[in-house]
């Protein structure tokens, strides 16, 4: 690792209480996102994925850890300054239809974006709101129109080119594809690629459907109760699976050419890992999580 | 598309309830405004007619005991008792909203501690919060409405709190965060219009409360003074005489009752329309 | 193959609107034997989940049903409310896509899975009790008496879609109707309920109508599949055939759309070499 990385966490903790009960959803986690790359974060609900990303773009404050932007400590800044740095942080929701505004005309949400951002012409706002809206391939015209009147596709767009309003060089997509019907997922997937060819962005893209971060991330990180199992490259993890969740969750995935026999497999017994554990590497970069007690 | 082929159903007649209570609520606020032109007698004459006259034709609901035309009286009186519910309603929902938007909007601590403190208030009675307020200023038509306005306010603190709050956790609230929108601006633009039906609803519900907030004080001797015609004044003054004319007693309250039921019946039925979880379960 | 225990012939749905009568199925006809999974594929709005709310007769009201349905040699497009109710759980099964939903947050699940047995077949509570217990470790639960005496939220999803399952056996039923029944669902846990529906189908000879919008679900679990949009039935056949030999060209571009890992890894490859280039 070269350069600085765009985005680091160190040792990432998170716990909610609700009702007396502490959640731990993070127990440490550390990881770093590269310029220019996309990095999948892979696991099924529960393991703490979608935190991991709500605090890279400062939605939660961690309860212990250490975040890094651009090469700076940013977790023990005032909340104020911590905001400015995080702005170039944006976030694409899963749901489609709430992460849009019902009663704001689209071209108004996006706006409101530059507005906050210091530009305060509302003409020369609108243009950009139409430039943005024609890059992530809408029509110009749309800007008046409100979100009932737009598919679930065409409102992730909106909700892409609100995201891409401040100019951010990271983008944290929380499962944006997994609200939408399988042809229009594909679309969305190359609309992302083609975002990224185009500007200085990386993403931290968050998913729990293998195919989707096969088609997009370079690196995957697997989660699973709160902590990263296995890190490496895209195709290093799939097609070398070494931490056992990570092969149960490609076995689990359906496909083409297995049938079922409705014999249930053996389940594989997961490692409870501790908070001791080290990652172990097997080579270019491909890290697994190893039980201390194991060995 | 089940969804849009219901609500067109269920758009094309009006509820029977809402009707009634539409209906109810026009001639009341018509009956009230046009009261000058509709009043047979001039309200604070006395001796209009004989004292303690049963009603008739001349006289439709009847004299009180100084002899003024009753009809005339409720009609004119009608004007005091919306005019205070509306002021106290409106006056109440604009601090009561921005109480809450501000508890919703502005930090834990502060939220904690306003919500606290609306929940304290909020477990008394407005009458009764009204009422300690009106022997606290003193009584007057003025510091009446002032001390219903005063009570609605915790209720409207709640509502305005809930549901800001609840549009508050909306992926699109976060959005607009992440775009960095400061929080005067994020609750104009984005909250606001979101809830402004729901309050309105409210405010609808709230106003029979002022009603009877009001007429309550004033039956009590501490909001309108007699001899101006107040529902609740009227009634206090005939209240020695509802052996001998219960007809002083049946016609202000009754103006009271339908008044209270229409705007109840509007309320219920928009809160149904405006509040889809509410929907089909009334 | 044995005689359809199931037969939907030229089933029509319609809705009035402002703009027209609106097809939500257009004249579709299948048969569903005992022991065989079916599986209805399609992306929304594609008619495959009202074709199971019309044999379940769980149409909204507008709606317009034409054509005939028949269960175990009966037709039942024609029955009334009461007759419909013992088609329901006695002859099929249904499983929804959210489990949370079908359950009762405030009633364990004995007393929910003994509810309707006790009440409209005169079952006694301890039989009713007895065939929970035998449902429950049909589908695969280790300790019945343990999940018996829980309430909905004390479950996980695949848990209690396990118990929803368990549930829809409880009378016996030939034919289940699972609607999306793991898309709620994890993965791993995905994988293990449809294991299990394969599962019975091979031990209690249920015939199953497998409604999904994901054809590798479909690929490696369904024997037939009907390939749905639009509310017609475009393509139907062994999944071998369907998914092989696509024939229609809505099929053939629904194959190509379907993300699969390997295929990810593919195009993720090829648009890395044009970037090099």
């Amino acid at each position: 690792m070269t350069s600085k990385p765009l985005l680091r966490v160190e040792g990432l903790r998170k716990s909610f209480s609700a009702n007396r009960h502490t959640v731990h959803a993070l127990n440490g986690v550390s990881l770093a996102l590269e310029q220019g790359e996309t990095l999948g974060i892979i696991g099924e609900s529960g393991s703490g994925k979608s935190t991991l990303g709500r605090i890279a773009v400062g939605l939660e404050t961690p309860t212990a850890g250490e975040l890094h932007v651009e090469g700076m400590r940013i977790d023990t800044m005032s909340p104020r300054l911590r905001r400015d740095k995080l702005r170039r942080c944006q976030m694409i929701f899963q749901d489609p239809y709430s992460s849009l505004n019902p009663r704001l005309p689209v071209g108004r949400q996006i706006g409101e974006g530059l507005f906050a951002r210091g530009e305060s012409d509302w003409r020369a706002i609108d243009a950009t709101v139409a430039d943005l809206l024609d890059r992530v391939g809408l029509k110009r015209e749309f800007a008046k129109r409100y979100p009932h009147e737009f598919s679930g596709g065409q409102r992730q767009r909106i909700a892409i080119a609100r995201a891409l309003a401040p100019d951010p060089h990271i983008v944290v997509a929380d499962e944006p594809v997994s609200a939408l019907d399988v042809s229009i997922q594909a679309q969305i997937l190359d609309l992302l690629a083609e975002l990224k060819k185009q500007g200085d962005l990386s993403y931290i893209f968050i998913s729990h459907d293998m195919a989707v971060v096969a088609r997009l991330c370079d690196r995957v990180a697997v989660m699973h109760r709160g902590r990263i199992v296995e890190c490496g490259s895209v195709s290093a993890i799939i097609e070398n699976p070494q931490h056992p969740y990570t092969r149960n969750l490609l076995d689990a995935v359906p496909r083409f050419g297995r049938r079922r026999t409705g014999q249930k497999p053996v389940v594989v017994r997961l490692p409870l890992h501790n908070d001791g554990d080290c990652f172990i590497d097997v080579g270019e970069g491909h890290v697994v999580l190893q039980s201390a007690s194991s060995e | 598309m089940t969804s849009t082929i219901q609500t067109s159903v269920q758009r094309r007649h009006l509820p029977f309830s809402v009707a009634l209570g539409l209906g109810l609520a026009i001639v009341i606020i018509m009956a009230s405004l046009l009261s000058p032109y509709l009043m047979p007698f001039d309200p604070m004459r006395m001796a209009a007619g004989p004292r303690l006259t049963a009603p008739s034709m001349k006289y439709l609901f009847g004299t009180d005991e100084f002899g003024r035309d009753l009809f005339s009286r409720v009609l004119i009186g009608g004007r005091l008792s919306l005019g205070i519910g509306i002021t106290a309603v409106v006056s109440g929902l604009l601090v009561g909203g921005l109480v809450g938007l501000f508890a919703a909007f502005s930090g834990r601590t502060i939220e904690t501690v306003l919500l606290r403190l609306i929940d304290v208030l909020y477990s008394f009675p407005d009458t009764l919060i009204a009422l300690a307020l009106v022997a606290f200023l003193g009584p007057g038509i003025g510091n009446a409405t002032l001390a219903i306005a005063i009570s609605l306010v915790p209720f409207y603190a709640r509502v305005t709190y809930g549901l800001a709050a609840a549009e508050r956790a909306k992926p699109y609230i976060e959005a607009a965060r992440l775009a960095r929108i400061r929080s005067g601006r994020l609750v104009r633009v984005h909250v606001m219009p979101n809830i402004t039906q729901s309050l309105i609803v409210m405010g609808t519900l709230g106003f029979s409360s002022a009603i009877l907030s009001a007429s309550g004080l004033s039956f009590l001797g501490l909001g309108v003074q007699p001899p101006s015609p107040e529902w609740g004044a009227i009634l206090a003054a005939g209240r020695n005489y509802i052996t001998k004319a219960p007809w002083i007693l049946i016609f202000p309250g009754l103006a009271i009752c339908l008044t209270v039921l229409s705007f109840n019946l509007i309320g219920d039925s928009l809160r149904d329309i405006v509040d889809p979880r509410r929907k089909g379960r009334s | 193959m044995s005689a359809p225990y199931l037969s939907v012939r030229n089933l029509s749905v319609t809705f009035p609107t402002k703009a027209g009568t609106f097809h939500a199925i257009d004249d579709i006809s299948f048969d569903l034997a005992r022991g065989e999974i079916l599986a209805l594929v399609g992306e929304s709005g594609s008619g495959k989940s009202m074709t199971s709310l019309s044999i379940m007769h769980l149409l909204p009201e507008a709606a317009e049903m034409s054509g005939r349905i028949e269960i175990d040699g009966r037709d039942i497009s024609a029955l009334g409310r009461r007759e419909i109710e013992d088609v329901r759980g006695a002859k099929v099964g249904m499983i929804f896509q959210e489990p949370m939903t079908s359950l009762n947050p405030v009633l364990t699940i004995a007393r929910q899975m003994t509810e309707g047995p006790v009440r409209h077949n005169g079952v006694s509570r301890r039989d009713a009790l007895a065939t929970a217990r035998t449902c429950l470790e049909d589908v695969g639960i280790a300790e019945p008496d343990r999940v018996l005496a829980q309430y909905p939220h004390q479950l996980s999803g695949g848990m209690r879609q396990r118990v929803m399952i368990a549930a829809s056996l409880a009378l016996q039923p030939g034919i289940l109707i699972a609607d999306e029944p793991t898309t709620a669902l994890d993965v791993t846990v995905q994988s293990q309920v449809l294991d299990l529906l394969v599962d019975l189908k091979a031990r209690l000879g249920s015939g199953i109508l497998l409604i999904t919008h994901d054809i590798g679900v479909v690929a490696e679990t369904a024997d037939r599949v009907a390939v749905m949009r639009g509310g017609r039935i475009l393509e139907m056949g062994a999944v071998d055939n369907v998914l092989g030999v696509p024939q229609h060209d809505y099929t053939k571009a629904l194959l190509a759309s379907h993300l699969t890992v390997e295929k990810g890894l593919m195009q993720r490859g090829a648009q890395c070499e044009r970037a090099r280039q």
